[in-house]
């Protein structure tokens, strides 16, 4: 039986409950009081007013969370239900960015020429926030008709992802160990077993490294998608509750986005380690 | 008839305002069957001679060829075992002779090629090593796999580039007796890089001392006139196997042999810096500043006589 480490389960723990009391004092809460004339006035009390207590957070989003796939109402569903939309387009847009930013990184990273010529429009482009790209989706895709929207959000988020999958292949293509290709010559493997036996076993640790850090931007570029295209899906309910002026969604969408891109980090980070353990 | 010949190789690196002299006419002729070993200083292009016959590199000037036809690049005809095994950490043992098998004999069936596959596996004693993965073996399995991979090609000629280099003593004494058995049962023609004269006395029929480079030249070659199974115990007090190992150290300790010798000091100069008025200046980048003495912070001295 392996032996249970108090610390790292407590003290995350004591962390939690830090956070939350600090949270607790620092916030806002409305307190009722009837005034000696017979009516009854709300009062704003605290440091930040506005800002939701998580006792508040809980008692008005409980519905969101006990019922987490529950569909009332196109626009008042189970905060998981919200996210599963979220997760599918991110899926897809995701899919899209390896698929084309794997052989691009490789392209790169074999032919020095190709490099030269296309290494400073990639860092161009790189920095470009979603929102930039957003709109100029929506434009490419007006004429798509139903699935416009879904194209523009799949485009942002293929093209805002795709940057570190590009540029840790590229790199992992550079560091082939030489004796892995003089192995590759002596045996005189042709192209095309080359490059499947030898060239992406051995770029796979650094491209599962860029596939890691592509899902954190892809999931990071969902909440500005769907806030501009008005999918459903998570963002855009926080965008809906935040006009709505329920503050306390918000806490909650953040908490959630938090959680489920923390979740998306550590399985890929596992997946990652498999394949270094290998080299 | 010789098969394996070098003639006035010369190799060196760099670009041409700083090129490094390798190997300087080096000629060398290796016949069928033939377990060559050539002995030399670290550094002094002992692989770098190997990869020129292995077709990784090419000859600036010179030529080699193998059974009368030039080298004109790798093929599958030698077989090579490299200094750090090189094998695939992603691939069993078994994977990576087989990706050497499928490369080299691609009209076999399946059942041949697996066959061969295991019947070397087998002749390097690893068939319980079958399917584990480079990482857990042993500095001295790794390179019988090494050796299984080179051999499972079928080449004309084996080239062994130090291939015991990385093992300690015992382990290598051990793969050194196994090794150049499994070679001379093999009948083939075997060039072997090391820098033990032992070994290459221990695992050669021929010995041949490589000079210290720059521009390193081949001694004399001294023929091993012992019984071809060597008992390495009885080796040590063997008259005949102390007298050549005394004659290769002497020439490789010998005036041109040994590396250079040579001191560096720091140089500590006054900071004088004279301009040249007359040089014209670039368009771009300004003129040319002169090197300043102090910044050539070491002096190399030459002590070679």
């Amino acid at each position: 039986m392996k032996k249970i480490h108090w610390d790292a389960v407590l003290m995350p723990l004591v962390g939690i409950a830090l956070t939350l009391l600090a949270w607790q004092m620092i916030s806002g809460r409305i307190v009722t009081r009837s005034l000696a004339d017979g009516t009854v006035e709300e009062v704003k009390l605290g440091w930040v007013q506005d800002l939701p207590g998580p006792v508040q957070t809980w008692e008005k989003t409980r519905k969101y969370v006990v019922e987490p796939f529950a569909k009332r109402e196109e626009l008042d569903q189970g905060i998981l239900r919200f996210t599963w939309y979220s997760l599918v387009i991110v899926a897809k847009g995701y899919a899209i960015a390896l698929i084309l930013g794997t052989p691009l990184g490789f392209l790169l990273g074999l032919s020095s020429t190709f490099s030269k010529m296309f290494d400073p429009i990639i860092q161009v482009l790189r920095p470009v926030s979603p929102l930039a790209w957003m709109p100029l989706g929506v434009v490419l895709f007006a004429n798509a008709g139903k699935s416009a929207n879904e194209l523009a959000a799949l485009f942002t988020i293929a093209v805002c992802a795709m940057w570190p999958t590009v540029l840790n292949t590229a790199v992992g293509v550079r560091a082939i160990p030489q004796d892995y290709l003089n192995v590759a010559r002596v045996l005189k493997l042709s192209r095309t077993q080359t490059l499947l036996k030898i060239m992406i076993p051995a770029t796979l640790p650094y491209m599962f490294t860029g596939y890691r850090l592509s899902l954190g931007i892809a999931w990071l570029v969902i909440v500005a998608v769907e806030m501009l295209t008005g999918r459903i899906g998570i963002g855009n309910f926080l965008w809906n509750e935040y006009n709505n002026g329920l503050y306390t969604s918000i806490v909650l969408c953040i908490v959630t986005i938090g959680l489920v891109g923390f979740a998306l980090d550590r399985a890929m980070s596992l997946l990652e380690r498999r394949f270094k353990s290998i080299l | 008839m010789s098969f394996l010949v070098l003639h006035q190789v010369s190799k060196g690196f760099g670009p041409p305002e700083a090129r490094r002299e390798v190997l300087r006419g080096v000629d060398l002729s290796v016949k069928q069957g033939e377990i060559v070993a050539i002995v030399g200083y670290s550094g002094a292009g002992k692989s770098t001679l190997l990869h020129l016959v292995s077709g990784l590199l090419k000859p600036d000037a010179g030529s080699v060829s193998l059974g009368g036809r030039v080298i004109e690049g790798p093929g599958t005809d030698r077989g090579v075992v490299f200094q750090n095994y090189s094998l695939l950490p992603w691939m069993t043992v078994a994977e990576n002779i087989r990706l050497a098998v499928d490369s080299v004999f691609p009209d076999w069936s399946e059942t041949r090629r697996s066959e061969q596959v295991d019947r070397y596996i087998h002749l390097v004693n690893l068939t319980h090593a079958r399917d584990r993965r480079p990482s857990e073996l042993s500095g001295g399995m790794r390179q019988r796999v090494s050796v299984a991979r080179a051999l499972a090609m079928d080449p004309q000629i084996l080239l062994l580039d130090e291939p015991l280099g990385a093992l300690d003593a015992l382990t290598r004494g051990t793969l050194q007796d196994e090794i150049s058995g499994i070679c001379r049962a093999s009948g083939k023609t075997v060039v072997l890089i090391t820098n033990d004269p032992d070994e290459g006395i221990l695992m050669a029929d021929r010995i041949i001392p490589l000079s210290a480079g720059p521009g390193a030249i081949l001694g004399p070659s001294f023929p091993v006139a012992l019984d071809p199974t060597r008992d390495r115990r009885a080796l040590n007090h063997d008259p005949r196997f102390k007298a050549l190992r005394a004659e290769v150290v002497a020439w490789l300790l010998g005036p041109g042999a040994r590396p250079a010798i040579s001191v560096s000091r720091k140089l500590i100069l006054p900071d004088l810096e004279p301009e040249d008025l007359e040089i014209p200046r670039p368009l771009i980048g300004g003129r040319r500043r002169s090197r300043r003495r102090s910044e050539e912070r070491r002096e190399t001295v030459d002590l070679t006589p």
